[in-house]
């Protein structure tokens, strides 16, 4: 090596990446920062997996009749798709990844409260994950993420035990994270870091922790009575061995629906961070922002039903049921329109980060909107298990969790890496994933009211022309997904030096150095202001970027 | 069918028109509040945009009367929302007590479907326009969805329960028939159509005759409306120019395939097995007249011949 690639103009030379190369030094690290990057390694590779079963998805439904892949090879891609996606990616994707590294630095400590857990809860995600990939080797499973019994239980022939053992050492992944992030906010803040002056996403990450703690055992529960269904014929779910299918949907969406929020919530945690300092402002309302995290972390328990209406729970549950949901839609409301009035009378630089979190904004408020229809309970009854619920989902937990990552990503990049991306291809690639994400999943809002349902591989020929416009759109959604890959990488061997604090932004993770020193902080800092204090916020100095 | 390019699907149950009516202004409040949300932004992103790195604007003071007004609207019209969709569906989930009643049973990976007095069919669903019906449903084994988009009903229909689905068709036609919980392997093919029809053409097809019709055409009707399709030619013995050949049985024996042995085959099918297959097929005893077996036998015969030219060619 003939140059030292993490050297600065600052003069430090150890940093968290660089004081040892060793794979031992990785595999066996309890600092929370290399935990995080070895998350983002491998979630990148679970969302690759999921992508590409999607891929073949969508060149399946170009054509009405099936002819790429067989009815059973379908099934089997959907499953893998959805449990990659939700299990392995989205659900750890913000808080494992972006969490792990910043919320220390946020709070201003060392590392997590437990560092040992920390290393275990990845550990516990690998081993789930190879779980999951064992039962797609072995030969796939065929009964959608959503493991409907009797179907999963009872009839049928794929490898449903495999999968089901994967999401569950994997639940208790997430449990002993949301507990680390608990105990870390409440006992390691540092002097003068009051609740109040917390940075949102320290917020919404406690808010996510309460629904892993509360909701994954029993998501961890149900999958055991599955696989003990199926394996020892003990009824609980299979009417013909005495039990309740509809149990099953109960328990499920108890975690299950939540775990909506689980995406969503961190979500919103990444985009006061980066709309607050691409407006240089203030967020507007701080107290409701905050608080309207905890309410939809609450009321997101109350609404499982929702997913029931046409399962032949009573009419009084529905109705119940429907309510509820209205309610968990205000205080989504409430956060988009501070978010929009916190730009008002700011000073907007639209960088990358800042346009893939316009981007959330955007496409959250059609998947927030499109939430109403779903929670009028008699259009629900028509477009459920139609695309329309395919379009919708997907504008929450990929228009919004994705986009709300990459955001997260491209604006702490610099930060965990100590390097510059292109700015211009991540502009480019912002602008890719909107355009392309709205091609692909606006014509399915139109196919699901026109009665397409969902988990099809051969349908009506009517429904081509949409088909056709989606599979298009994916395409351009597909490119705006490998392009981040490569620049990303790009930046770590040619990017230009970040600096601590490229974006001039407030927060504590910018006081130190990028990429930050193993133990963070040289001395625990002290906090004397709220959050975002941008308008007393020093302009001049070595904080300013350097391209 | 109408399989043209279209944005919303055909209105054919008293419910449909107003489920849409809630759609459309389901779509009124969307495109209004996300044209609001998109409007601001970009003006905001434009107005705002910044000019000079060093400006450091002046933190604009949370605004509780703009708090609450941005909470209680939204609150307001998700009431109305409500209200108006809970209306909605009471209404669809009661069924007047004149309601025809159907019976419909779900299984891998067909609809089983009996009518009040008797008669049987599957895949498909005849009903006479304006007549409040009343779906009585099961599933065999897994849990499935009947649904109709034209008529915007959806209902689960589960194995060891009853659930029910009403609605009143209002405009003649034939609309898809779909499940819509995911089944299975054959899930995207369990699909049908309902036939809406004038009650007088109703009755003449529970009566089963339709006037003039030719045997043949009456029989290839029958073969379909009982299901004869779903195993012949695939885990049954195929028809395609049956008539008139020797048939192998499974004892080593063989039959010509004629009238009698048809008329056997279809009222006690474990009589004589064709070699290769297995007993699945169940007795049309008490189903089928004698006249509708003549018919099936006439559309048997018409398949010999031309199946028969077929392969010469």
């Amino acid at each position: 090596m003939t140059t030292v690639p993490y050297s600065s103009s600052l003069g430090r030379e150890t940093t968290y990446l660089n004081h040892s190369h060793k794979i031992r030094s990785w595999l066996l690290t309890l600092d929370h920062k290399r935990i995080a990057i070895l998350y983002m390694i491998s979630i990148t590779f679970f969302f690759m997996i999921g992508g590409a079963a999607a891929v073949l998805m969508r060149l399946e439904l170009m054509t009405p009749q099936g002819d790429l892949v067989k009815a059973e090879t379908y099934n089997k891609l959907f499953t893998m798709h959805g449990v990659m996606m939700v299990f392995f990616f989205l659900i750890p994707s913000i808080p494992a990844v972006l969490g792990n590294f910043l919320i220390p630095l946020m709070v201003g400590a060392k590392d997590l409260a437990f560092p040992r857990l920390n290393l275990a809860s990845w550990y516990l995600f690998m081993i789930g994950g190879l779980f999951a990939l064992a039962s797609l080797v072995a030969g796939g499973v065929d009964t959608g993420w959503t493991f409907y019994t009797p179907y999963s239980s009872t009839y049928s022939n794929s490898y449903v035990v495999l999968a089901v053992v994967g999401i569950f050492i994997n639940g208790f992944s997430s449990i002993l994270t949301g507990l680390n992030f608990i105990v870390t906010i409440h006992t390691m803040r540092a002097p003068g870091l009051t609740w109040f002056r917390l940075p949102l996403f320290c917020w919404s990450l406690y808010a996510t922790s309460l629904i892993f703690i509360l909701g994954t055992p029993v998501l961890a529960i149900t999958l055991v009575l599955v696989g003990v269904e199926r394996i020892f014929h003990i009824g609980v779910f299979d009417p013909s061995l005495g039990g309740d299918p509809i149990l099953f949907q109960h328990l499920f969406w108890f975690y299950s629906h939540p775990a909506v929020y689980i995406m969503v919530l961190p979500s919103m945690g990444v985009v006061s961070e980066v709309i607050t300092c691409f407006s240089r402002k203030r967020i507007f309302g701080y107290a409701f922002v905050a608080f309207s995290s905890v309410a939809i972390a609450v009321l997101g328990f109350l609404v499982w039903g929702h997913h029931l209406f046409v399962s032949g729970q009573s009419i009084y549950g529905g109705l119940i049921f429907s309510i509820l949901s209205f309610m968990v839609a205000i205080p989504s409301g409430v956060k988009v329109f501070n978010w929009t009035a916190t730009l008002y009378k700011g000073s907007i630089a639209l960088q990358t980060p800042m346009l893939y979190c316009l981007g959330f904004i955007g496409l959250f408020t059609i998947g927030g909107l499109t939430g109403l229809y779903v929670a009028s309970i008699a259009v629900d009854v028509h477009v459920t298990d139609t695309y329309f619920i395919i379009a919708h989902f997907h504008y929450i937990m990929v228009g919004g969790a994705v986009m709300a990552y990459m955001a997260g990503l491209h604006f702490w990049w610099p930060k965990m890496t100590g390097k510059m991306y292109s700015e211009w291809m991540g502009r480019f690639s912002a602008l890719l994933i909107f355009v392309g994400f709205n091609l692909t999943f606006f014509p399915q809002f139109i196919l699901g009211y026109l009665g397409m349902p969902r988990r099809y591989y051969a349908y009506a020929p009517e429904f081509q022309a949409l088909n056709v416009l989606s599979s298009a759109g994916a395409s351009v959604l597909g490119v705006g997904y490998l392009l981040p890959l490569l620049y990303l990488l790009w930046s770590l061997r040619w990017g230009k030096n970040a600096g601590p604090n490229p974006f001039r932004a407030t927060g504590l993770e910018w006081k130190t150095s990028s990429p930050p020193p193993t133990e963070n902080f040289e001395k625990t800092p002290i906090v004397n202001e709220e959050a975002y204090a941008y308008h007393r916020m020093e302009m001049t100095g070595d904080t300013v970027a350097t391209h | 069918m109408d399989t043209s390019f279209r944005l919303l699907p055909e209105t054919a149950s008293t419910m449909a028109s107003q489920v849409d009516g809630l759609y459309f202004f389901l779509n009124a409040v969307a495109a209004f509040f996300a044209l609001l949300i998109f409007v601001l932004i970009v003006y905001f992103s434009l107005r705002y945009r910044r000019r000079d790195e060093s400006v450091r604007p002046a933190p604009v003071p949370t605004n509780l009367k703009l708090e609450l007004l941005w909470t209680i609207i939204p609150f307001l019209i998700t009431m109305v929302l409500f209200s108006w969709s809970a209306r909605l569906f009471i209404q669809m989930s009661h069924s007047p007590a004149d309601a025809m009643r159907i019976n419909v049973v779900g299984k891998q990976w067909m609809w089983k479907i009996q009518h009040p007095d008797g008669q049987r069919e599957i895949n498909a669903l005849h009903v006479p326009v304006g007549k409040p019906i009343e779906l009585m449903m099961t599933s065999q084994d897994v849990i499935h969805s009947f649904y109709v988009p034209a008529f915007r009903i959806k209902q689960d229909v589960l194995p060891g329960s009853y659930s029910r689905l009403a609605f009143t068709p209002t405009k003649v036609g034939e609309y898809h028939l779909f499940c819509a919980e995911f089944c299975g392997d054959q899930h995207s093919g369990m699909i049908g159509k309902v036939v809406v029809m004038e009650p007088a053409k109703y009755d003449a097809w529970l009566a089963g005759t339709i006037p003039d019709e030719p045997p043949a055409l009456a029989g290839e009707r029958l073969f379909a409306q009982y299901g004869c399709m779903a195993c012949h030619g695939q885990r049954g013995p195929t028809m395609a120019g049956l008539f008139g050949r020797k048939v192998e049985l499974n004892d080593g024996t063989t039959v010509t395939a004629d009238e009698q042995y048809l008329h056997e085959s279809i009222f006690d099918p474990a009589a004589k097995i064709v070699r290769g297959f297995t007993p699945l097929m169940p007795s049309f005893r008490g189903q089928l007249t004698e006249e509708q077996v003549m018919q099936l036998i006439a559309y048997i015969k018409s398949l010999q011949y031309s199946q028969s030219t077929q392969e010469q060619q």
